[in-house]
């Protein structure tokens, strides 16, 4: 099979397009209620505030009393959407987000911005590698990671519609597009960039874009890999994941977060008790990051199309 | 329900000496839980359930108008579970299950499990928060209900109470109440020797809110407080209620060994005994 080459255009960051869909869901939706902790210019959540004042409360840098008002909302029926840096609300809020929003599944969105190394200078106290790992191990929550704006777009709009908590994990900068504008994205389903049967290349973030450059690579080698945005992460798609190890017999994952208890623990997890295939993971490992530019730290840290076109030939050799 | 009716004291001591007995029956049943913090929250709770302060309807629990009671100091609970069990919220029968597999009454409060359960707490800090989501829910939606949040003295150790007593007196939010059950001890011992609260008042009026000051066991003069709280605008009130740890049981009062120890059929008879005479 033979596919163009990819041409993937550089659009707004995943944060940005967040602020926008919260606007669009507040003007048509008035339990939409947004608190952010003193980051709402970083956030987004600003998009929201500047349009509501009413319903967009900054309280300030109280990550723990954020995520509590969140649940008082939620319990007395508003969708409250809840937006700091992803290292700061799971991190300090992850008690909370524990009590008073996976235990009661309560209506609480979290927006945890500035995912991942790809942030850039300001270094591992910013750089959120463990937030899916920390939103994931919570009952109930969906845990959905956006790779462009407009992913992020529909993902906004699917957690106004969901019942029960859900994370979204927002990015710092600009993401290469990936989907179309309007793109459906429904919680737990993975959406098929490319189709293919030698291999499959699963990702999710800023990863799906080097998974559709790296599935270019491949294929001029004459390796015909399937590409699978991964969004959701909790609740897995299994389905289509039984279908790639079937299919094709062997699978890349890729993202941007630690290699305990992401993607790829999700996907390995998935596929041990069903359809076991080999799986090689790009990912951070067991290590935090660094100050640096982002594309020098994403090439650093191996979270590029190379890195996944050498794992994609290092598990096909296991096939 | 409605209560119209002025309270009469004599009826909500009586109420209180029943309470106190389901607290101590229940939890030597269970052979576990917080006596000493249950019993300290008698009269408040008697007062807020009983003596017209909570504006609530038992037989609809989610009544979008009702006020709302958390329990912040979760591990209190068993005076809580015993208030609604004789409001009718659930049975009273129902009580005997407590902390056992397959019941409604969990060992700390459970919202959606429990009816008149508004939180899930146990981990302690974070009522308050929950208190002030609900206000500004009410505020946005035009409602007069109120909140209420119950703190522990030990538990103003957690920093997440005074992330939302800054937040709360800043917003101005007048349809919260806090009521702090001072007894004066946490597990390991007194707040005082471990670390200290003091000068709890003016910690409060520091983040602006109104504070109060109370003799928790003296029914009248909390129901006074209560309904002083609900008619002050533009601060929070701050109850603090100075109480007595295992208040109504001699060998439990201000005896830290029965913060989380539940008594033995021999104790629990004297209870009871000394709380029927009371």
């Amino acid at each position: 099979m033979s596919q163009a080459k990819t041409a993937l255009r550089l659009g707004r960051a995943t944060r940005e397009a967040y602020g926008d869909a919260l606007l669009e869901l507040g003007k048509h939706n008035r339990d939409i209620v947004a608190i952010d902790a003193d980051l709402a210019k970083s956030t987004f959540s600003w998009t929201f505030g500047k349009h509501f004042p009413e319903r967009f409360f900054n309280i300030g840098i109280q990550e723990a009393n954020m995520v509590g008002m969140a649940s008082g909302l939620a319990s007395s029926g508003k969708i409250p959407f809840i937006s700091s840096f992803a290292a700061f609300v799971m991190g300090k809020g992850f008690d909370q987000l524990r009590m008073g929003a996976a235990y009661p599944h309560l209506n609480v969105k979290v927006a945890g911005s500035h995912g991942g190394i790809s942030i850039g200078e300001d270094g591992v106290s910013q750089q959120s590698v463990e937030d899916v790992a920390l939103a994931c191990a919570l009952p109930g929550f969906v845990v959905c990671v956006p790779a462009d704006e407009h992913a992020m777009h529909a993902a906004v709009l699917a957690a106004a519609r969901h019942d029960g908590p859900v994370y979204l994990r927002l990015g710092r900068p600009k993401a290469l597009i990936v989907h179309e504008p309007g793109v459906e994205l429904e919680f737990g389903r993975a959406i098929t960039m490319r189709d293919g049967d030698t291999l499959t290349l699963v990702a999710n973030g800023l990863l799906v874009a080097q998974a559709l450059l790296a599935a270019d690579e491949l294929a001029a080698r004459g390796i015909d890999a399937r590409v699978l945005d991964v969004h959701t992460v909790k609740p897995i798609d299994h389905d289509a994941l039984e279908r790639a190890a079937g299919e094709t017999g062997a699978l890349v994952v890729a993202e941007e977060h630690l290699h305990h208890g992401g993607l790829g623990s999700a996907v390995a997890s998935s596929l041990a008790s069903h359809t076991p295939a080999p799986i090689e993971f790009v990912d951070l490992g067991d290590r935090y990051a660094e100050s640096g530019k982002p594309d020098d730290l994403l090439r650093k840290y191996e979270l590029t199309a190379e890195a996944i076109v050498s794992a994609a030939r290092r598990v096909l050799d296991r096939k | 329900m409605l209560s119209t009716r002025p309270p009469d004291i004599a009826e909500l001591e009586a109420v209180a000496r029943t309470l106190r007995a389901h607290v101590v029956r229940t939890i030597a049943a269970a052979g576990s839980g917080h006596p000493g913090g249950s019993l300290s929250a008698v009269e408040i709770v008697t007062a807020l359930y009983f003596g017209g302060i909570l504006r609530h309807d038992p037989a609809r629990p989610r009544w979008p108008d009702r006020d709302r009671f958390i329990l912040s100091k979760g591990h209190g609970v068993p005076v809580l579970y015993a208030a609604l069990a004789e409001r009718g919220y659930f049975p009273v029968s129902e009580l005997a299950s407590l902390r056992q597999v397959n019941s409604r009454l969990q060992g700390h409060p459970v919202q959606g499990v429990t009816p008149g359960i508004e939180a899930s707490t146990g981990s302690l800090g974070q009522g308050l928060s929950i208190g002030i989501g609900h206000a500004i829910a009410g505020r946005l939606d035009g409602k007069d209900f109120h909140s209420y949040v119950m703190l522990g003295d030990g538990e103003c150790q957690e920093g997440q109470v005074w992330e939302a007593a800054m937040t709360a007196g800043n917003y101005e939010i007048d349809t919260l109440t806090a009521i702090l059950d001072s007894n004066r001890y946490q597990l390991d011992g007194a707040v005082e020797d471990i670390n200290s609260l003091q000068p709890i008042v003016d910690k409060f009026t520091a983040f602006k809110w109104n504070v109060l000051e109370v003799d928790g066991h003296d029914l009248a003069a909390v129901l006074d407080a209560l309904r002083a709280a609900r008619e002050h605008r533009g601060r929070p009130t701050c109850i603090v209620a100075h109480t007595i740890k295992g208040k109504g049981v001699t060998f439990m009062e201000n005896n830290n060994e029965f913060h989380g120890k539940a008594p033995t059929r021999e104790q629990l008879e004297i209870a009871l005994s000394q709380i029927v005479h009371h």
